[in-house]
């Protein structure tokens, strides 16, 4: 079944068109990705999925056409977005970001045991728990933010370059949690990233963006075959 | 030794003033990360509304909580129809909106109740009591204690609050925050409403020994900044405590320091903040911002 499904979505930043019509869908439980150049539009498309860019098309998730929401309540509908740049939330203790997400919760209970998951599935974020999130390093801030995302009990999460400056093996270490998290939570994905075999290791199917527009989409394993696109689009 | 504790503790009466308009620029700080430089002149309009309940006959007591809920409302339009339109952009410009604020309601009040003295009765009683020597009032007393109290209560909330951690968070990063759901516009309404509720305490009591005119909350403001830096602006404990320092020590300084006397004393608030702001930036209380790339 369909999560989520954008139909011809396009979006501007004032007078100036980002997206030119992008199309894609997100099965229940399923990881999709979004593979592109810089400028392509990768970013831009989860922006206007949470409500933070002026969007036109169609954005469905679950039935509801989201397309113009708040991010609050796009949220409050059970959409995760972990921002680029990691998005912790600098001046408060990785417990309090972990409460944070858990803001739209009343089940104390699950809170705590989710609290524990976290920390389970990021075991760096248990040593820094009292720690302020502007204290902690790269890869344990980027932690903290899916940390912080998957405290909502979302259905779907928006993932925006996690492994950007961080160490390689730091970025293996986060997408090899992202992917167990996966396996054990059934939440669906939506995955930005531009380091491909990263996100191939996590996501079952892709679309490539060009200049804001779908230039192709296909499974992993189609995309990781096609050696032109691999050298146009995604670098290597 | 009576003129010592003299000194010392009608310093903490004047610092709780000071205290309790600081704890309002910290509250806004905490959930807008603004400095709000309009909070004086919005706790002096508080106190013109209570003034003016007064005047219908309305009880002290009530007329005062009537005017700290009418300036949590009005806080609340002012970041909705003000603030709110300079929040996105540069805080520099956010922050000059304020002081344009500042003299707006100076003005207004200025217009509507005239720039005369008004008399506006203290919530205590007049009489004093002796302590170790020194005559004290019990408006001192009375004020100190609910500056304390409203202390407590601030630290209770952001610290150990649902609502406090979300003004925090939405402070920190509102599109961040929001992410997790949070209703950024509605939680800054409600960060400025409390703000300004408080200034309306502020308001209340200071107005009895200053009496009320539109800049009444003039000098207090640059006292409250200068406790604000001093104690940190992430601290309300920390806010109060630099609040009845400088209260004593500008107190203790016009006696005992000569060529300061009663003429240079509000020299001495700013003096510690050279002090401080070269020993310790982040405030004696405060906590230090790190930022890693």
């Amino acid at each position: 079944m369909t999560l989520l499904e954008l139909t011809e979505v396009t979006a501007f930043y004032g007078p100036v068109q980002v997206l030119e019509g992008v199309s894609l869908s997100v099965p229940e439980g399923g990881a999709v990705g979004i593979l592109g150049a810089n400028g392509a539009g990768k970013t831009t498309t989860l922006r206007a999925i949470s409500g933070t860019v002026r969007a036109g098309g169609k954005i469905v998730f679950d039935g509801t056409d989201i397309r113009g929401m708040r991010p609050d309540k796009v949220a409050a509908l059970g959409i995760a977005h972990v921002p680029e740049g990691r998005g912790t939330l600098a001046g408060l203790t990785v417990r309090e970001n972990l409460k944070v997400g858990a803001y739209l919760r009343k089940d104390r209970k699950g809170i705590d045991a989710d609290i524990e998951y976290c920390l389970d599935l990021f075991p760096n974020l248990r040593e820094r728990i009292k720690s302020h999130g502007s204290a902690l390093s790269g890869g344990e801030q980027q932690m903290l933010a899916v940390a912080r995302a998957v405290m909502a009990k979302p259905r779907l999460m928006l993932l925006d370059e996690a492994s950007l400056g961080l160490a390689p093996s730091t970025a293996k270490n986060v997408y090899q949690a992202i992917g167990r998290l996966r396996k054990e939570s059934g939440i669906a994905m939506l995955v930005v990233e531009q380091n491909a075999n990263l996100a191939f290791t996590l996501v079952d199917t892709a679309t490539v963006l060009e200049t804001g527009r779908n230039a192709l989409t296909g499974t992993s394993a189609e995309l990781k075959g096609m050696d032109e696109i691999r050298r146009a689009y995604l670098g290597g | 030794m009576g003129t010592f504790i003299q000194l010392v503790i009608d310093g903490l009466s004047a610092g709780s003033i000071y205290a309790a308009l600081a704890l309002a620029i910290v509250l806004v700080n905490q959930a807008t990360g603004l400095i709000n430089f309009a909070q004086g002149g919005m706790a002096v309009l508080a106190a013109y509304f209570a003034y003016t309940f007064l005047q219908w006959g309305v009880p002290l007591i009530l007329a005062i909580l009537l005017s700290v809920l009418v300036s949590f409302v009005l806080g609340a339009v002012i970041e909705r129809f003000l603030m709110r339109r300079f929040e996105r952009g540069d805080p520099d410009t956010a922050v000059v909106v304020t002081i344009g604020l500042l003299t707006l309601i100076t003005g207004l009040c200025g217009w509507i109740w005239s720039f005369n003295n008004l008399q506006f009765p203290s919530l205590f009683p007049v009489q004093t009591v002796n302590i170790l020597g020194a005559v004290v009032s019990i408006r001192s007393i009375g004020t100190t204690l609910v500056i304390v109290g409203i202390m407590l209560l601030l630290q209770l909330l952001f610290l150990g609050t649902k609502l406090g951690l979300a003004l925090r968070a939405v402070a920190v990063n509102p599109q961040s925050a929001s992410f997790s759901g949070l209703p950024v516009g509605r939680l800054l309404m409600v960060g400025w409403g409390l703000a300004a509720g408080l200034g309306a305490v502020a308001g209340a009591l200071i107005a009895p020994s200053l009496t009320l005119t539109p800049g009444m909350m003039d000098s207090a403001l640059v006292y409250a900044l200068a406790a604000v830096i001093l104690g940190g602006l992430s601290s309300p404990i920390g806010v109060v405590i630099a609040a009845w320092m400088i209260g004593v020590l500008e107190n203790l300084a016009a006696v005992y320091v000569p060529f300061i006397g009663y003429d240079l004393k509000i020299a001495v608030p700013f003096i510690l903040i050279f002090i401080v702001l070269i020993v310790r930036p982040q405030g004696l209380f405060g906590r230090k911002e790190v930022v890693r790339v």
